[in-house]
């Protein structure tokens, strides 16, 4: 959800993009995290921890602790709270370590 | 290689104010921040700050920050480097960084200053890692910055600074918030803010803690409980809350691992958030050349980052011979602005931090050199 109507802030959007999470489309807007983008449509569940498959959500939302490292056109372990969101994105969730190709 | 007069890393509060005096007095100066734009937490600050009037007091942090960046800017002596993470320290004050995907590289800086900020503490409990606890600042990030809501239902850990005005900065943004529980027996943060979110009918529990979150992907409730006068829960005093959220706000603790690395002497200080780097009246740390600032050199909060910042990056322009004309009086200034934002009972866990980091002899302080 996002906040319509906010008593302080202007919040500036960039123009609404189509990206891909796990093959299903999802519309975001261009510029801002992919975390927010996620956060959005619902999707909470970003990644999952390597012995017991705990899953991992977002938690500081500025790089730090690594809950949030997903594929994203290929790349594994990318921040998506800190990486910006482009059209034609192709965010995927990670299994393990991540594997470079 | 690239080389600078003067180093800064973080491009926060302290950071900015570090850039800002160090390249007035002439030093050429590169600022590294690894998001995209300077800042750091104070664009995410959309309550006016308190404290001293040469210190922004009344303005809101998001407009602070600006204000600073473009002065950052425009300056011909600072050359910012964004989306640059420092990752590592090398002997002789040589920086490792990677400005977004391209080759690492090293910068060699006769003086580094050392900015880096917090981060955000856990803590300990059953399910503590489900989607849906997250760090106070994430929710301001993600509200502030993008517009997005954290959830529907929180439940707020902490009664500090931080606790209130993120449960304020909620229920503006229309989000409900269930109870902000406190495990001291007393609200930690300044009483006007508690007292405001009080009135907007949020209850704030004292000697209350969380127990377990409950949930499967996501937190789908949260129990909390009574604590006895030893800080244990007491079986029986459980009270549930369906919320899909939980804030964390039990504090933060200084980024300290570029000082680590630098082998500066490091000492546990809790009041000031944990490890800090032992450091003089100048911001000088144990190792020649290496200064601190802000969050980095101890938690406090943002006009105190940016006197520090202010402070380090005059001494460390003087330490390479920069000067001019009044500085002196100008250190005194900043310095009984500093004090004055330190006084009364809201200063008092910093000026037992202080204390404490001033009385540790070098022997009592860990270095990884022994």
């Amino acid at each position: 959800m996002r906040i319509q109507d906010h008593p302080i802030l202007e919040l500036k959007k960039g123009p609404r993009v189509k990206f891909t999470f796990n093959g299903q489309e999802i519309y975001g807007y261009e510029g801002e995290s992919i975390l927010a983008a996620l956060h959005d449509a619902g999707v909470y569940v970003l990644s999952h921890s390597l012995k017991k498959h705990r899953p991992r959500g977002l938690f500081c939302a500025i790089g730090h602790c690594s809950s949030c490292s997903m594929r994203v056109n290929g790349v594994p372990n990318v921040r998506v709270c800190v990486e910006p969101l482009r059209e034609g994105m192709v965010v995927e969730t990670q299994e393990g370590k991540g594997v470079l190709a | 290689m690239k080389k600078t007069e003067i180093a800064i890393v973080g491009g926060g509060p302290a950071g900015l104010g570090a850039a800002l005096s160090a390249a007035s007095m002439g030093a050429q100066v590169v600022l590294f921040d690894r998001q995209y734009s300077l800042g750091g937490q104070l664009v995410k600050q959309t309550h006016k700050f308190f404290g001293s009037k040469a210190q922004f007091a009344g303005e809101r942090g998001i407009k602070i920050a600006e204000d600073l960046a473009a002065k950052v800017a425009a300056h011909p002596n600072i050359k910012v480097m964004l989306n640059s993470t420092v990752l590592g320290y090398y002997n002789d004050k040589e920086l490792l960084f990677q400005q977004g995907r391209h080759d690492l590289d090293i910068i060699k800086a006769d003086q580094i200053v050392v900015a880096a900020g917090a981060s955000e503490k856990m803590l300990a409990f059953p399910n503590n890692d489900l989607p849906g606890i997250v760090g106070a600042g994430a929710i301001q990030t993600l509200m502030h910055i993008d517009g997005v809501l954290p959830g529907s239902n929180v439940l707020v850990v902490g009664s500090g600074n931080i606790g209130l005005i993120v449960t304020y900065q909620l229920l503006q943004a229309g989000v409900h918030v269930a109870a902000i529980v406190e495990a001291a027996p007393r609200i930690g943060g300044y009483l006007v803010h508690a007292s405001k979110v009080r009135r907007l009918g949020v209850p704030i529990l004292t000697k209350h803690s969380i127990k377990t979150a409950i949930g499967t992907d996501r937190v789908e409730k949260a129990v909390i409980w009574q604590l006895d006068s030893q800080w244990q829960g007491i079986e029986g005093t459980e009270q549930t809350f369906e919320v899909d959220t939980i804030a964390l706000a039990v504090g933060l603790s200084p980024c300290a691992e570029l000082l680590w690395q630098a082998d500066c002497a490091m000492v546990d200080v809790p009041e000031l958030g944990g490890f800090v780097a032992h450091h003089n009246d100048r911001y000088e740390t144990t190792t020649p050349g290496i200064l601190v600032a802000g969050d980095a050199a101890g938690i406090e909060e943002a006009s105190a980052a940016l006197l520090e910042g202010e402070l380090a990056g005059i001494f460390a322009a003087q330490n390479l011979g920069h000067s001019f004309e009044g500085v002196e009086a100008i250190i005194a200034k900043k310095r009984a602005e500093l004090a004055s934002l330190r006084i009364g009972p809201t200063g008092e866990k910093i000026r037992a931090g202080m204390a404490r980091l001033a009385e540790r002899g070098d022997h009592q302080c860990l270095s990884k050199l022994g």
